[in-house]
């Protein structure tokens, strides 16, 4: 499978199991409804994903061994963070977060 | 906002949720280009899997190769919030055809289903199809009109590695998570808190044993489950809070 193929591959997939997410209930809403523990149980996707794609990127991984600390990702996160809170702006978050990656490379 | 259900309207409440979507394509534009995928590739990410944020995932999972099927399942796993928004808000709809509640399901988002939520307290609980249709509509647009500028801006950055560009998507998450912490009142802080921490002991821990590719799933799927647990157990107040 190229390179193309395999990205075009996950797009389609990846749109569709999000269209169905969002389609199926419109459609099944009559007949049936998530029980309560399903729903607490996607009550914590977001924040545990979201914290969990940016740890994964704190560390580099040696199997069999604890992983090791990625100085320059940790670094950057803090002045990050700290825009984040000040700011609440996303464009804002991403822009310190880059400059600050930028500066500590240059470093 | 008014009582008013026209797409008029529409327009005019949607307008000043407009810059958010901006400011997140035009980001999401430049960290597709900055992953090395052809601008072309980028809309077509923004038009066909339309996932906000999750689209930021499908990215950096493309770019690590893992195999398709974690990818679709974190893309899934990340906007499974959307079946919960769907079930909330088809009932007010149920006056209208199949395809057009269809329709309105392929369009919904995070900001035209908080709209939608914030329009009932408006209209005494009643909301169509050309209201909600008009929302919709504006949103998509603006959000793949501002993916293209972000992925044309991208062109003309040379070397992402030496101007921190592989940084954006990291940055993205940390502002991401924490309006969602700041925003969410269905958990309690100290317990979303306690989450962010266990899921930093998951990550690291997990990484002894658990490949790369999978990690992030299993760590969700864990740390969910521990997230049920420890509500049940330490915050009994919350259980049927949603």
């Amino acid at each position: 499978m190229s390179s193309f193929e395999y990205t075009l591959i996950t797009i389609i997939g990846c749109g569709l199991i999000t269209w169905l997410s969002r389609v199926l209930p419109f459609i099944l809403l009559k007949k049936m409804t998530l029980s309560p523990a399903v729903r607490e149980f996607l009550s914590f996707v977001p924040i545990v994903i979201m914290s969990a794609l940016w740890f994964s990127n704190l560390f580099t991984q040696d199997l069999g061994h604890l992983p090791q600390l990625n100085l320059e990702n940790c670094l950057a996160s803090v002045p990050t963070l700290i825009s984040a809170i000040i700011s609440k702006n996303l464009l804002v978050i991403v822009t310190v977060g880059i400059v600050s990656l930028a500066l500590i490379r240059l470093i | 906002m008014d009582h008013q259900l026209d797409q008029h309207t529409a327009v005019k409440e949607t307008l000043p949720t407009v810059f958010g979507y901006l400011g997140i394509g035009i980001a999401f534009g430049v960290v597709g280009r900055a992953s090395g995928f052809s601008p072309w590739l980028v809309l077509f990410m923004s038009l066909f899997i339309y996932a906000g944020s999750a689209q930021f995932i499908t990215v950096s999972l493309l770019v690590s190769h893992s195999p398709i099927i974690s990818i679709v399942l974190a893309t899934f796993l990340v906007n499974a919030r959307m079946i919960l928004l769907s079930l909330t808000i088809a009932p007010y709809f149920k006056q209208a055809s199949l395809a057009k509640n269809i329709f309105l399901g392929t369009l919904l988002t995070d900001e035209s289903f908080a709209l939608g939520m914030n329009k009932l307290n408006f209209t005494q609980g009643r909301l169509n199809f050309p209201w909600f249709n008009t929302v919709n509509l504006l949103a998509y647009a603006t959000w793949n009109i501002a993916t293209l500028i972000g992925a044309l801006i991208g062109n003309y950055i040379a070397d992402p590695q030496q101007l921190g560009l592989d940084f954006a998507i990291i940055a993205m998450f940390i502002g991401l998570l924490y309006l969602q912490v700041s925003a969410d009142r269905s958990l309690a802080l100290s317990l979303q808190l306690l989450m962010i921490g266990l899921t930093l002991a998951l990550s690291y821990f997990g990484a002894v044993f658990i490949p790369s590719n999978l990690l992030i799933i299993v760590v969700t799927i864990v740390g969910c489950s521990c997230g049920v647990f420890i509500k049940h157990r330490f915050y009994p107040g919350q259980t049927t809070s949603h």
